[in-house]
């Protein structure tokens, strides 16, 4: 009798190996460097790119079969929410300024990364890499896709999220998102892994998806949990990515050590720029709320990031450059953005209110040490010039920051009552910065950053000013998707329409 | 030392992993919050699919949690049989 053998099955380390090898061939019509243009320009060097492995070990055929079970999950959830009320089982119609801003902001910046590494698995030339930024690419656009048709749902019924795309490309407040991965995507690829793998991955989608997401859920949004859960199980495997990334370039030669630490002071003032939006959706804008902005940031900002500044030190590199100023800033930011929110209401695609007496008091047990001091004697006071029909409002234009674009709100380092700038005369221009990480950011690109597209002289250059047929092309409905929440359209419909859901009337 | 973690949704397949987690790490510390589980533990965690297998009763691919999970911290080492995750300080 023949005895069976049972052939060994495959390890997943082996079937990695076996499924990625044959894709790196050497070529022989044209050398690595006409295949690979843009590998050498960045400075960074790259001896055996066989050293890249992802240590997920994502094969292409586990990735479908994964990512169509996610899908299935998503859409399921989607269909309930749709066929149950979903967009009247809110907490509040407030709550729906965050999502606002994220269908706005955030959803195209998916989109725009999906181009990025589209791009970038063809620009590296190691397998590995090329393998886990096609999936990332896939993964991207998988994550504007349903995070637009999730949101779809609530356009049906709400204002301000008809026009996103136009917002995305010409509205003020989205040029933060816009501007951040226009910057990526221009620069070179070993950048643009640092900007997104590393920056918005690592450090952002940890506070955006994680905290916020648990948030949506506690206000009884079913559509953004599960966009966002369903997004955020592909954000681990891309983290994985950043951090091996930059591993890699560490690892791979000494030389890199000075480019890859400047990138990461870059990106992480970047970041921390982009995250005062998310910031004060957190402190703001969710009627109830799991955690502050700031405990959020001491857990996934200052012990996440710290632990992983801590793991490279071995390679030498130090925490970025403005990690304690932004430790000092965490205190302030979403109270400083939101004021500004705000005021500038009337050129905002979705609405502003006055924190209520309950929201303030949540706000100075979160903060105690400087909200009653610096913020609630302001909210007083606009509550004030409210009741006397007098609201705070202001109808100049925002002064942006060349580099992050945000309005110039921000204080300086150690004194939250004065208002930090900074200027830069550049070939007869004048460049206006909200804050030194933002002015040192230019000053070292200063040719990128000088073609920036801002929103504020674009309306001058492209409309002569006229804020009417501004609004027009940005895509805002004046006294129908701007100004306050309190006597909106939107408050009203969910009002009589939740009334309708829960009684015969 | 710095902590790893790792956060699962709040699901029925999540529960024999969170369970797993727990036994195989007994100095991990479990938070739940609103539709998710975050674990951390000191230094390193381990998952192991013979853990959950013998909670679940069938056989476990250990990258099923792939569509579970939110985010983890740490560097990853995943082999048919374990993930691990670990900070090196």
């Amino acid at each position: 009798m023949d005895t069976q053998v049972t052939k060994k099955k495959l390890g997943l380390k082996e079937r990695y190996k076996l499924l990625t090898r044959d894709l790196g061939w050497e070529p022989t019509h044209h050398t690595r460097d006409e295949i690979y243009p843009y590998v050498k320009y960045e400075g960074i060097k790259i001896h055996d790119w066989d050293k890249w492995e992802d240590p997920f070990r994502l094969t292409m055929d586990a990735y479908w079969k994964y990512q169509a079970e996610k899908e299935r999950k998503f859409y399921a959830i989607i269909d309930a929410h749709a066929q149950n009320n979903g967009h009247l089982n809110l907490t509040d119609a407030r709550y729906l300024t965050a999502i606002k801003i994220f269908l706005q902001a955030i959803s195209p910046g998916e989109y725009a990364a999906s181009k990025g590494f589209a791009r970038m698995g063809r620009e590296f030339g190691g397998v590995g890499t090329q393998v886990a930024c096609q999936m990332q690419a896939l993964d991207e656009i998988r994550h504007a896709q349903t995070q637009i048709h999730a949101i779809s749902n609530y356009n049906k019924y709400y204002n301000g999220f008809h026009a996103f795309s136009d917002s995305r490309d010409r509205i003020w407040y989205t040029s933060v998102a816009r501007s951040f991965f226009d910057d990526a995507m221009s620069a070179g690829p070993f950048e643009f892994m640092i900007a997104i793998g590393f920056s918005f991955e690592y450090v952002l989608t940890n506070l955006l998806f994680v905290p916020f997401m648990s948030g949506a859920a506690y206000n009884g949004d079913m559509a953004t949990v599960t966009f966002g859960f369903s997004a955020q199980s592909d954000e681990a495997r891309h983290m994985t990515l950043g951090l091996e990334c930059i591993k890699f370039m560490l690892e791979q030669d000494p030389d890199n050590l000075p480019i890859v630490q400047r990138w990461i002071d870059k990106w992480f003032w970047r970041g921390m720029r982009v995250l005062s939006l998310v910031g004060a959706m957190m402190d703001y804008m969710l009627p109830k709320r799991v955690m502050s902005w700031k405990e959020a940031f001491d857990i996934y900002g200052v012990e996440n990031g710290g632990a992983l500044f801590n793991d490279l030190a071995r390679y030498g590199i130090t925490a970025p450059k403005g990690w304690d100023i932004a430790a000092g800033a965490i205190e302030h930011m979403s109270h400083q953005l939101f004021l500004g929110l705000y005021q500038w209401s009337f050129g905002t695609a979705f609405h502003g209110w006055i924190p209520s007496d309950d929201d303030m008091d949540w706000l100075s047990s979160k903060y105690p040490t400087t909200f009653d001091k610096y913020y609630r004697p302001r909210w007083e006071h606009i509550k004030k010039l409210e009741a006397e029909g007098t609201p705070f409002k202001n109808f100049g234009l925002a002064k942006l920051c060349q580099t992050c674009q945000l309005p110039t709100v921000f204080t300086e380092p150690g004194d939250p009552t004065l208002t930090c700038h900074r200027e830069v005369d550049y070939k007869g221009e004048k460049y206006h910065f909200c804050s030194d990480g933002c002015k040192d950011i230019f000053e070292n690109e200063p040719e990128k950053y000088i073609q920036s597209w801002l929103p504020m002289p674009a309306l001058f250059s492209e409309l002569g000013g006229d804020i009417g047929a501004w609004m027009d092309w940005v895509g805002l409905r004046n006294g129908i998707d701007n100004g306050d929440y309190v006597g909106s359209q939107d408050q009203v419909n969910f009002d009589k329409w939740r009334g309708m859901a829960t009684s015969n009337k | 030392m710095s902590n790893v973690f790792i956060a699962l949704q709040t699901n029925e397949e999540t529960r024999p992993i969170v369970e797993a987690i727990m036994i195989d790490n007994p100095h991990a510390v479990v938070k739940r919050e609103p539709a998710m589980i975050k674990i951390d533990a000191p230094g390193q965690m381990i998952v192991r699919k013979e853990t959950i297998e013998g909670l679940v009763g069938r056989t476990f691919d250990l990258q099923e949690m792939h569509i579970h999970l939110i985010t983890l911290s740490g560097n990853v080492d995943e082999t048919d049989d374990s993930l691990t995750l670990t900070w090196n300080n």
